[in-house]
């Protein structure tokens, strides 16, 4: 995927390509413009300019957030850094019922990358901005001494217009309400690990990044009183729902049965001592819906192909401790509280 | 999953279940006391509490929660020498991932790390010998801990590592042995146990019929077990069993893995690499003769005590802490002063709130009871 003609030495990125001169045009030009074209980044101000009348004409509310991302490998299973970078902030504008619209992005390299792999990341958050439907629209690159950062750093912002009567926050969860996931558990988590070598035995698992923007929307059609939602990533599900339980002052009652688990991501999990609900995801979201409406979201979810796993896994409660609580396979009930730390393995 | 899910079928859990609730009358015992069952591993401790077993037990029943976690009884004052170790700038630390939180009177081992130490966590030792097989410039050091559990894969590494030559590699050995502690236990005053759930990963290298004198000079029925919630309900069964026939024995549940006699290879590394400490010391328990091993002689040069200089100091636990008492079985975790206040999982006070095999933090993290109606 590198342009360089086969045989020459690999082209890296020096700190002469963050010191703004022509290295830095030329590379932001042959890297970033190339790809990523569109009639907000064309002139290369130093700022983008958006138009307000499109804005307005999609809805009465800004939804702005920002994300860096650090992972490591810059590739895994099922994607790259990149494609983070892109889903995980389309992600958060996303579960605030918001429609994702534009993106600025920021670099942080480490001389000495290899261009190809930076032109690499680069093709592939061209494909998932693509896929979900949100134009970069201001960047910023710049250049570290070796040792300054791992390779490559990435931050996000994205802008979103939030349709009027939509309503979603983490604080409006009500008795009576259920709780929704849109796929299996924990598949970013457990492919990150294989992919970092630290997983003694070989897994075909692929992480789950991907950007959800069109399956909320397909969820709002289907109701537009969604009370709140969270993408699934650091911290894992049961993370999650805590702190909507908490943000609600309710109780949550999941039911272990209920969760959609890939065999493989369950036996990883069961091997390596980490408990399923605190796995991240990428692509996966939480919801908690009006009860009545709870049917007709999982169908419209199910339809969807990032949705198709969906699955009702509980209730808020009329009463109870403020938090969460899951009724184990056994009929037993533990209480789910927000991961502490990192997850830890156990030893035996 | 094969060979997971038949031990977590609810159905057969349901006919154990009324099986334990039958016999629990049938029982001879004094009304105003429970029958109290140790489970003397963190591991079951680890299960009971995940799929909430004891809420579903009759009343009468309280599983006690044993001394068998060894990341939880390692005192602070050998934490503090790891810690030394790990700040030492030619050394690789590398460690189970428990033991990364495990407070020592001056951090703990993932503080070290936030402040340049290089500490990796690894999930074999084996894993350790290929860091000192890839940094042939540094010196990697390997904290053993546990019980009979991990010491063959501790004893074969340094096996392994003496037959490649490789110079770079060492154990800080806190491995510990589980007969002479289940003997300070049974010696403790006012022991109230009425029988225990025995190991099974321990069983699988030492067998089941070294726990011969628990029954016989102690008189308690003795059950090695599994761990899934079906081994471990059934282990109780035939304890109660036992109990309500007036016998005490040892009877393996888990023998589809544990032998009686243990494994002869796993036991030959350990007989070739170790000697007994003439004492160790437990958190919360105190000084246990011969309870601990070191590495011998031969193997010197493999023991990061002899290879570098350790502090060596012995650290008091702070004195609120009654970790020893919840070890005993003469408290219930929820029982001690600071649990969930001043001692959480996010800053542990004592060792049992550490690693999720504790005791402590296994109660506070699945079991803290439901209060009332609030919403």
């Amino acid at each position: 995927m590198s342009d360089d003609p086969p045989g020459r030495p690999e082209r890296t990125i020096s700190l002469a390509h963050g010191a703004g001169g022509k290295a830095m045009h030329d590379l932001v030009e042959a890297v970033f413009l190339r790809r990523f074209d569109n009639p907000h980044l064309r002139p290369l101000d130093d700022q983008a300019k958006l138009g307000l009348a499109d804005l307005t004409a999609r809805g009465d509310r800004l939804a702005i957030t920002t994300d860096s991302f650090v992972v490591d490998p810059l590739f895994f299973p099922g994607g790259d850094i990149g494609r983070l970078a892109v889903c995980g902030t389309v992600n958060d504008l996303a579960v605030g019922g918001a429609c994702p619209l534009y993106l600025t992005c920021g670099f942080i390299i480490e001389e000495g990358l290899a261009i190809g792999t930076l032109e690499r990341i680069a093709t592939s958050m061209r494909a998932a901005a693509s896929e979900a439907g949100i134009a970069l629209v201001a960047g910023d690159t710049k250049v570290v001494e070796r040792g300054s950062a791992d390779k490559l750093f990435i931050n996000t912002t994205g802008i979103g217009v939030i349709p009027a009567g939509i309503a979603v926050a983490a604080g409006n969860a009500q008795p009576g309400d259920r709780v929704v996931v849109s796929g299996p558990l924990g598949d970013h988590g457990i492919a990150i690990l294989a992919a970092r070598g630290k997983l003694a035995f070989e897994t075909e698992l692929v992480s789950d990044c991907r950007p959800l923007g069109e399956l909320v929307a397909r969820m709002l059609e289907a109701c537009s009183a969604i009370r709140a939602m969270r993408d699934i990533t650091r911290g894992g599900l049961g993370t999650v729902l805590s702190e909507i339980a908490h943000a609600s002052g309710c109780a949550i009652e999941i039911d272990e049965a209920a969760l959609p688990l890939r065999p493989e991501v369950r036996s990883a999990a069961e091997l390596l001592g980490l408990d399923v609900l605190y796995l991240a995801s990428e692509g996966t979201l939480a919801a908690i819906v009006p009860g009545e409406a709870a049917e007709r979201i999982l169908s419209a979810m199910q339809r969807h192909p990032h949705g198709r796993d969906a699955a009702i896994i509980g209730k808020v409660a009329a009463a109870g401790r403020i938090g969460v609580t899951m009724r184990t396979a056994f009929g037993g009930r533990r209480s789910v509280d927000p991961l502490i730390g990192e997850q830890l393995p156990r030893i035996c | 999953m094969k060979f997971v899910d038949e031990f977590r079928d609810p159905r057969k859990a349901r006919a154990l279940f009324g099986a334990i609730e039958r016999i629990v009358p049938e029982i001879d015992r004094q009304e105003d006391r429970p029958l109290q069952i140790m489970e003397v591993c963190g591991g079951h401790t680890h299960t009971i509490y995940r799929y909430g077993l004891e809420q579903l037990l009759p009343p009468g029943i309280e599983l006690v929660h044993g001394p068998g976690c060894p990341v939880c009884v390692l005192p602070m004052g050998r934490v503090d020498d790891c810690v030394a170790l790990a700040r030492r700038p030619e050394v690789i630390l590398a460690t189970f991932g428990d033991a990364m939180r495990v407070p020592g009177s001056r951090g703990s081992l993932l503080q070290a790390k936030a402040e340049g130490a290089d500490v990796r966590v690894v999930y074999s030792p084996l894993d350790a010998l290929a860091l000192a097989r890839s940094h042939p410039d540094r010196e990697v050091v390997f904290f053993g801990l546990g019980f009979e559990t991990t010491m063959p894969s501790t004893a074969l590494t340094i096996l392994q590592a003496e037959a490649e030559g490789i110079h770079n590699f060492s154990v800080f050995c806190n491995h510990i042995t589980i007969v002479p502690t289940l003997r300070a236990l049974l010696e403790t005053p006012d022991l109230a146990l009425d029988g225990f759930i025995g190991p099974g990963h321990v069983s699988m290298v030492i067998g089941a019929e070294i726990y011969g004198f628990i029954a016989e000079e102690y008189d308690k029925p003795f059950v090695v077990s599994g761990f899934e919630p079906l081994d471990i309900l059934q282990s109780l069964l035939l304890v109660l069993r036992q109990l309500r026939d007036g016998r005490a024995a040892v009877e393996n549940q888990y023998s589809r893995v544990a032998g009686t006699a243990g494994n002869a290879a796993a036991l030959r590394a350990i007989e070739r690499v170790y000697e007994r400490r003439a004492h160790f010391e437990w958190r919360g328990l105190g000084s246990i003769e011969q309870s601990g091993v070191q590495i011998r002689e031969t193997y010197a040069r493999f023991d990061a005590e002899r290879r570098f200089p350790v502090p060596a100091l012995r650290v008091v636990d702070p004195d609120v802490c009654r970790c020893g008492d919840v070890l005993k079985g003469l408290i219930r975790p929820q029982e001690c002063a600071v649990f969930g206040k001043a001692c959480t999982p996010e800053s542990p006070l004592g060792a049992l709130m550490v690693s999720s095999e504790g005791a402590c933090a296994a109660r506070y993290q699945y079991g803290r009871p439901v209060e009332p109606a609030s919403a």
